[in-house]
């Protein structure tokens, strides 16, 4: 965890105090609603379908349990016993008092919380990889770049007025698992010739109306210029970034109507009065950063602990959780375990609060007081003994949180949807609910594989469903809730876009269509090691589309009896 | 009327901020009082402008125009004002950081349009030391905006050296 020092915590401790004044003037009639609205956002709160939202920011997905005791005693005292964490690594309530969230963001600040920025036409809260600091693929443990940034970012006086909301994403290992690809800045942190950090640096990504892979603008950028040239881009952006048309103002249409090397000369154009000023970063303080943030005191551990290995061999159940949900770490003898927040018949992402107690028992008692928030929304205990996973899943278990599901079908990533957000189309909740029912069988779920299935409620694409291997999307048709759907698209490495495969489809309809797409899916694998992504990718969108609209011939058979019939 | 605060106090404003006319010709310049003018009355009139006897020169902004159409001439301007067409158009925070920071803006570098309570501290920081505040806001607690923070990460115009190399020097 990253300690504040004195000065972080009164930055934080007068936000409050400011977000406190504005709101009373606010009740007090003497803020209008319009003026009200982008100071509000930028603390988080939303007025929604019901109630306000509340988006807590929970920087670079890493929370300790007395952070998540706070999380679920908020739940309590002011929602409904409950919050969402969302695909940013956030946490989300969704019921809160307008009047009282004040209060609420004291009592965040009193735990090194808050809700800055995490709405509004400014720059974000920064996502990162859920296994930083602890993957074996890992080049560089990106959190202290992260909380970099995150001073960097807050309250920066230039950008808080952007044309458009502004999120940047870091990565540290071969793996991407923080979509870096898919955000406004992406950023990669590698290493040079002799070891020194730098950052490959992507812009223009982006979900949304427009989606779009971001572009390397600049392949080594040495890590003492990372703030200026973060300044340099955030300058070009707001300067010249679209401001007519809310739907064009990301950078990416920037990017795009530039093109990448126009906009990157522009950015160099900028950096060079900026690159050797006063931001440039020096040891001292990259070292001074490093030394805030507490690091688990690992023991000696075997590679591989014999009672993991003997539990694995006696007990199917645990070992087919263990398959899923427990992923390597780079120090021997340790695990890091997923707790699913993707048992059927929850909404994608909701703990309750007596979970949110429980996880950060079980976050003290196996993994050192900490856990981590993924993007795919779940929870991670990061520093788990391998002895101690069986005793873990048996409580994890008795918790409801240990479905064996990660990267599976019923792993689904959802936003809100039209059950609370105004955005919304139309629901997503009880569509991931009726796929995870249809394919709940967990043998038939492990013998399809690996799948990413993502749900948004609208184009603002909170569901990522543009990277999902099946992605769904809430459309209006005239008034009516339908679902647009697309396969081939993928986070990561090697990440891609969607491709829709036809006209959308009523709500009871999709999880045939999503049985479908999977049955044709099974038939063209050539194997079970052939995930259902690389299928379509190998044989394109086309035999999907056909199994799940009818093939020519039978579309033309259903034309000739319609004609019969009338 | 607006009010004006310069350096964090009320202030009385002795200029007459000149706009184009509704139907699109050109505003008519009072012989005396100071003047602050837009961009393309300077750039099509800078003599007849720079000829009067009686009055200060001043001049404005729009949010999408480039500082660097005058960094050439700033010497013949008491003031420079950036107009924020709304509180969320941000252009004018890089706007005031580029004439003070690469142009070397020295004087009255003043905040005109949709100006609120909420947006002192950051317009202060990107350099401006004037602002014209909306119709209808509590002026002295407008004026507690400027407090609103005690600290700053960031390198900006109020204070040039960033968080990070304060403490490096504290601790040195």
């Amino acid at each position: 965890m990253y300690l504040y020092d004195e000065i972080d915590q009164r930055l934080v401790d007068e936000r409050v105090a400011q977000f406190r004044g504005q709101t009373r003037r606010f009740l007090a009639g003497e803020l209008s609603e319009d003026n009200y609205r982008p100071l509000r956002l930028q603390n988080g709160l939303y007025i929604q379908r019901f109630a306000p939202m509340l988006r807590v920011a929970i920087p670079y997905g890493l929370l300790s349990s007395r952070q998540l005791r706070a999380l679920a005693h908020i739940a309590r005292k002011w929602d409904r016993g409950y919050g969402h964490f969302s695909t940013r690594q956030n946490i989300q309530y969704n019921w809160p008092k307008l009047e009282d969230v004040p209060e609420i963001l004291a009592h965040l600040a009193s735990v090194q919380m808050h809700a800055i920025q995490t709405s509004g036409n400014c720059i974000r809260n920064t996502t990162s990889d859920h296994f930083a600091g602890i993957a074996p693929d890992e080049i560089v443990d990106p959190l202290l770049w992260c909380e970099l940034i995150r001073q960097w970012s807050t309250f920066h006086p230039e950008f808080a007025f952007l044309p458009r909301k502004f999120k940047i994403a870091v990565s540290g290992a071969e793996q991407d698992r923080a979509a870096i690809q898919v955000h406004d800045i992406g950023l990669q942190a590698v290493r040079g010739a002799n070891g020194e950090v730098g950052f490959r640096v992507l812009v223009g990504g982006g979900l949304g109306r427009t989606p779009i892979i971001g572009t390397v603008i600049r392949e080594f950028l040495p890590w003492p210029h990372l703030l200026t040239y973060l300044d340099a881009i955030l300058r070009v952006y707001n300067r010249f970034g679209r401001r007519d048309n809310k739907y064009k103002a990301r950078i990416k249409i920037l990017v795009k109507e530039l093109t990448p090397e126009e906009f990157r000369k522009q950015v160099d154009a900028e950096w060079v009065h900026l690159k050797d000023g006063p931001a440039k970063l020096t040891a001292a303080e990259v070292s001074r950063i490093d030394a805030r943030f507490t690091r688990p005191q690992y023991q000696q551990l075997d590679a591989l602990s014999v009672q993991y290995t003997q539990a694995l061999a006696r007990e199917r159940g645990f070992a087919s959780w263990a398959g899923r949900n427990v992923h390597p770490h780079k120090v021997p003898g340790y695990a890091a375990v997923t707790l699913s927040l993707k048992k059927t018949g929850v909404p994608p992402g909701d703990a309750t609060a007596d979970q949110m107690d429980a996880v950060a028992d079980l976050a003290d008692r196996y993994s050192f007081g900490e856990l981590r928030v993924s993007h795919e929304q779940n929870l991670v205990l990061s520093d788990v003994r391998q002895s101690d996973l069986h005793a873990l899943w048996l409580e994890a278990k008795l918790l409801g949180l240990a479905t064996p599901n990660i990267g599976l079908i019923t792993n689904i990533i959802a936003c809100p949807g039209g059950d609370f957000c105004s955005l919304a189309n139309a629901k997503s909740i009880p569509v991931a609910e009726a796929i995870q029912r249809r394919f709940d069988d967990l043998d038939y779920q492990h013998d399809i594989g690996e799948l990413d299935l993502n749900i948004s409620g609208c184009m603002n694409s909170c569901g990522h469903h543009h990277v999902g291997h099946i992605g769904i999307l809430g459309v209006d048709k005239q008034g009516a809730e339908f679902y647009q759907i697309s396969i081939g698209g993928a986070q990561g490495n090697a990440a891609s876009l969607g491709k829709v495969i036809g006209p959308s489809f009523a709500q009871d309809e999709v999880p045939d269509v999503i049985e479908k797409l999977i049955e044709t899916y099974l038939e063209h694998r050539d194997s079970e090691s052939e995930k259902f992504i690389d299928v379509v990718r190998r044989i394109g969108v086309t035999p999907f589309k056909e199994h799940v609209y009818g093939y020519p011939d039978q579309k033309r058979e259903n034309g000739k009896r319609q004609l019969a019939a009338a | 009327m607006a009010t004006l605060i310069k350096n964090a106090k009320m202030a009385n404003d002795s200029w007459l901020r000149l706009d184009w006319t509704a139907d699109g010709s050109l505003p008519t310049v009072p012989a005396t009082g100071d003047v602050l003018v837009p961009l393309r009355l300077w750039r099509g009139l800078a003599d007849e402008l720079l000829s009067r006897t009686t009055g200060k020169l001043g001049l404005w902004l729009e949010s999408d125009e480039d500082p660097v159409l005058i960094a050439d001439s700033l010497d013949a301007f008491s003031v420079i004002a950036v107009d924020f067409p709304q509180f969320t158009d941000g252009r004018g925070y890089s706007t005031a950081r580029l004439l003070r920071e690469r142009y070397g803006w020295k004087g009255e570098l003043r905040a005109i349009g949709d100006i609120q309570r909420d947006q002192l501290y950051y317009l202060s920081r990107c350099g401006f030391d004037s602002f014209l505040l909306n119709d209808g806001l509590d002026v002295q607690e407008a004026l507690t905006a400027f407090n609103d923070f005690s600290e700053s990460y960031q390198t900006s115009v109020d204070q040039p050296v960033p968080l990070f190399r304060r403490r490096e020097k504290e601790a040195a």
